[in-house]
């Protein structure tokens, strides 16, 4: 390559800034060729080298004493004893969704797949946390219904199951709408693998799908709004995915695990071959050299460039111990799937590549992530958004009607729709389907169980960033903890718009400092995460929504806690106490019409309280249901758990806040239990002796939910026809809403 | 033949995702023996049942079962189960035994295009099969199942011979036990859910035993399916 051919139109269209390609030069000491501008490109592109985020997720409390693998690898690995450990982290494939709802949706899913079985874990379940615009918004339905085909088209024949997740409908999503998946999987503790290229003259293999032109420069895609009509030229960077193959990959990989053979392995995920070698590299403070000629392609005349920036799916590179390469070979031979050995670790500190026989690229490995751009972006305190005046609102006529309007929405509505598309139960883990407060799973060999659950409420997000992340925490640790489950350890993944946007980055900032006290207070170090920005499009940012994922365990699995009422003559308490708050709440925006805040007040150490309390209640098993309150408040909480349950109640509240605040009001930190008599003394002991307020409020029984408040019934509902409200609302808004 | 003398083959297609769970019920929950049997294989390891999993068995792009009746192990598999010993097909593996021929007819997309997974009721209308005979004749059974081709049909004269035959061992049915078309999920024709070969020793369903076999679970009815085996197995 001649000097001077790297143009400054080329720096720009590789998404680098002037000042990112001084630093470039100044690294290498020499102009780069276009494979390395190539190389540069991604790695430091948003989605890899979180430039923009890096020095605001350094204040995120990432050690425990459970923590085996905080943040950094593949996934975060927590310590659940006996010998075993959880692997888990959530990821975002927004963009591509977007796109091509269907692809999209499914390669996130094989994406956090490879992520979890590369660290030597067995998937268990996954979690997808999804946000769509209004339903009659353009192509929405069509992205619904693609975003969740494509989910349970690749979780399924995986046969991993999907156990839990949220959706949300707003405006905001119209043209961003939001695809997060988690996933979980369980590994032996001695026998966890990353992803690191040691050991010199070892060689580097390369497993997996052919690599094609598909994809190329999808990372850099992904850190970058879209404008206008976009969506269409940029199809092609979408991959397409193949749940067969990665089946395969799954099953060789992990067979492998069981020999002593592999030495290091990452997934080829954002930035291919790219990131995964200089990464493994990297982390290892050795070098490679790697002969391009070898990669397996699909079509012929692919040049290093597009080889190396593919983002094909299901790949993996790995590196093996030299005398066992033969072992590594034959697993993948039983598999049928390609594995080519492609070049060798060097002690060189350097990623060397060839192409038919000639140097195409020869980069120093640590300085690609080391040396990456870190911006202290501007940014200006966020608004928070108030009340306009929903204080000032008459009480409505009849509260009946709000709470069958509510349940009808479709943010509050049953998502059996979604989720029966899921294969929910493969595996035989799932102890608690989706539809509780989270979803447990049983850990085979053991007593114990897992709790999972995603969770953000990205009204209060917007209302006020710091507040509305520490309450994302605040309630997924309470729906965990409902459970019986004690929270062990998060993985986030914080969606927000253009960080370039000062207003934007100061989002950013106060939710990352929310999430920081909220993990802190509450003992849930993160151990995983990813951070997509740009979602915008054509300068509208979506809500800011920093959707975190919780993993807590139970000790004996069979103690764990259930949302539905459960005997009649139960009583029926409800921990934590009301406060006069309506800001961003379901009931504003689906009984009025009205998006304003504030977001509710959080107390941490109440939340902590509360979390021991639920805790220690399920383990000395006296409780027959636990419902967090949530989404549309105490009265959607206590119908969610009588439509459940098939059971009705009759509950009676004192006012000590306006009537709807005290039925829809959303106000954290609170959850109803429910239990036999006998134990209501040690209830309330255990209760106040944690600082925990608790009152009766009412009794489990009968085919109707009435709550009377002072003495006047507000509400009088029969409880199956309400159900049947519930469990049709959400796939008769969907027919409903208009196809575009 | 005991419980623990009894050996389980369960066969693994390289999309198997269900192979686990049947081995689990097998050896953990009825203290049996239980072997994997890789699709490239022949040998079933001198086991006394035959289980075909659930999964995708070779990704099922083209249709379900269809390319898993070509591996060298369905050779054995059908062999075995000509001489008379019991092969259970779940879900994906009742769609290979169709594919086969080792029972009747075919399974279509369900009626509403969409894979459905949740529990669904049965009643048994056959409990004389190797792997009903510990159930009750009419008894109603609720099951998960995991589908999006379970909408089985087969030619006018093959259902004459199943109805005549009790060819039929579940039929949808809603929790008080009518077979009506609201309580069938898939669309399959006469509700049918599981069917059996004449002789009883051969037979297939599209909702999962394997799942509901514990109580932990929520549900332990499908144990006895695999219970039902080992007990046919016993010296009369």
């Amino acid at each position: 390559m001649t000097p001077g051919a790297i143009t400054p139109d080329l720096v720009a269209e590789h998404n680098l800034s002037p000042e990112e390609y001084e630093r470039i030069l100044e690294i290498l000491g020499r102009e780069p060729n276009l494979v390395e501008l190539g190389v540069f490109s991604a790695m430091w592109s948003e989605h890899c080298s979180y430039k923009s985020s890096r020095i605001h997720l350094k204040k995120l409390p990432t050690t425990g004493p459970a923590v085996i693998q905080g943040p950094g690898e593949n996934a975060g690995i927590v310590d659940i004893g006996d010998g075993l450990a959880v692997a888990f982290k959530m990821e975002s494939h927004n963009h591509p969704s977007y796109l091509e709802p269907y692809q999209g949706a499914a390669t996130g899913v094989g994406g956090i797949l490879r992520d979890i079985f590369t660290m030597g874990a067995r998937p268990i379940a996954s979690l997808d946390s999804l946000r769509f615009g209004a339903l009659d918004a353009p192509r929405m339905r069509h992205l619904v219904d693609g975003v969740v085909r494509g989910i349970a088209g690749y979780g399924n024949c995986m046969g991993i199951p999907t156990v839990s997740g949220e959706t949300t409908f707003h405006p905001a999503y119209d043209r961003n709408i939001l695809v997060n998946v988690m996933n979980v999987g369980v590994v032996e503790k001695d026998r966890i693998f990353r992803g690191r290229a040691e050991g010199s003259g070892n060689p580097v293999i390369y497993v997996g799908s052919k690599t094609g032109r598909d994809g190329i420069h999808g990372a850099t895609m992904a850190s970058e709004e879209f404008a206008g009509d976009e969506t269409r030229q940029k199809r092609p960077t979408v991959q397409v995915g193949d749940p067969f193959t990665e089946k395969l990959l799954m099953e060789a990989c992990l067979e492998l695990f069981r020999t002593d053979a592999v030495v290091g392995i990452q997934d080829m995920g954002a930035a291919g071959l790219t990131s995964s070698s200089f990464e493994m590299a990297g982390r290892a403070g050795t070098g490679l050299e790697i002969d391009l000629s070898k990669v397996p392609v699909r079509e012929p005349g692919m040049t290093p460039y597009e080889i190396l920036l593919s983002e094909s799916q299901e790949r993996m590179l790995l590196v093996a111990r030299r005398d066992r390469l033969d072992a590594v070979l034959d697993v993948f031979r039983k598999w049928e799937l390609a594995a080519v050995e492609i070049g060798r670790v060097t002690e060189s500190g350097r990623v060397v590549l060839f192409f038919e026989g000639k140097i195409v690229a020869d980069l120093p490995a640590a300085p690609l992530s080391d040396r990456a751009p870190l911006y202290d972006r501007p940014r200006v305190a966020p608004a928070s958004i108030g009340s306009s005046g929903w204080e000032r609102l008459p009480e409505p006529p009849d509260y009946g009607a709000c709470l069958r309007a509510i349940l009808g929405s479709p943010n509050v509505a049953e998502k059996s729709w979604i989720w029966t598309q899921y294969d929910h139960m493969v595996g035989t883990n799932t102890v608690e389907r989706p539809g509780g407060d989270a979803a447990v799973l049983r850990i085979k060999g053991t007593p114990k169980g897992i709790a999972v659950k995603s969770d953000v409420n990205p009204f209060f997000v917007a209302c006020d960033p710091y507040r509305g992340a520490a309450i994302a925490v605040a309630e997924a640790a309470r729906s965990i903890a409902a459970t019986g489950a004690r929270p062990l350890a998060v993985t986030d993944c914080l969606n927000f718009g253009n960080p370039e946007r000062p207003e934007i980055m100061g989002q950013f900032e106060a939710a990352v400092r929310g999430l920081a006290d909220a993990c802190r207070a509450l003992s849930v170090p993160v151990v995983s995460g990813n951070v997509s920005f740009y979602n915008e499009t054509d300068g509208r940012p979506i809500l800011p929504t920093p959707t975190i994922g919780m993993v807590g365990l139970l000790n004996d699995v069979s103690r764990h806690v259930r949302l539905p009422f459960r005997r009649e003559g139960d009583v029926v308490a409800l921990l934590g106490e009301a406060r006069d708050e309506l800001g961003a709440s379901e009931f504003l925006r689906t009984v009025h019409g009205r998006d304003e805040g504030p977001c509710p007040e959080v107390d941490l150490d109440a939340e902590r309280r509360l979390v021991d309390l639920l805790v220690r209640l399920a383990d000395e098993r006296l409780l027959g249901s636990a419902h967090d309150v949530s989404d549309g408040g105490l009265a959607v909480a206590l119908a969610e758990s009588a439509m459940t349950g098939g059971l009705g109640a009759a509950v009676t509240l004192v006012a000590g806040v306006r009537p709807s605040a005290l039925l829809f009001g959303e106000t954290t930190g609170r959850v109803v239990v429910t239990f036999p008599a006998e134990h209501e003394h040690r209830i309330s002991g255990a209760a106040a002796e944690l600082g925990v307020p608790s009152a009766r409020i009412g009794s489990v029984g009968g085919a109707r939910l009435t709550i009377s408040l002072d003495g006047r019934a507000v509400v009088d509902e029969d409880v199956a026809a309400l159900r049947d409200l519930w469990r049709s609302a959400f796939a008769r808004a969907l027919e409903s809403a208009e196809v575009l | 033949m005991t419980s623990s003398s009894t050996k389980f083959a369960i066969v693994v297609f390289p999309g198997s995702n269900c192979e686990g769970d049947c081995h689990y019920v097998a050896t953990e929950l009825l203290g049996c023996r239980a072997e994997y049997v890789w699709h490239h294989d022949t040998d079933l390891k001198g086991c006394d049942v035959v289980i075909l999993p659930g999964g995708f068995a070779y990704g099922d792009y083209l249709r379900a079962g269809a390319l898993a009746r070509f591996s060298p192990v369905m050779e054995s598999v059908i062999r075995f189960a000509m001489d008379g010993g019991p092969v259970l097909g779940i879900c994906n593996g009742f769609q290979v035994l169709l594919e086969a021929g080792l029972l009747p007819g075919a399974v279509r997309v369900n009626r509403g295009l969409r894979y459905i997974c949740r529990d669904v009721y049965m009643r048994v209308e056959n409990a004389s099969t190797a792997f009903t005979r510990l159930y009750e004749p009419g008894e109603v059974v609720k099951m998960p199942i995991g589908h999006g081709e379970g909408n089985y049909t087969a030619p006018p004269e093959a259902l004459t011979r199943l109805e005549h035959e009790s060819g039929v061992v579940f039929r949808y049915c809603d929790a008080e036990g009518n077979v009506t078309d609201a309580a069938n999920p898939n669309g399959a024709t006469a509700g049918i859910a599981g069917i059996a070969n004449r002789e009883g020793n051969i037979v297939g369903l599209m909702p999962h035993p394997d799942r509901c076999a514990e109580g932990i679970l929520g549900n332990a009815v499908g144990r006895r399916m695999f219970e039902s085996a080992v007990a046919s197995l016993a010296p009369a």
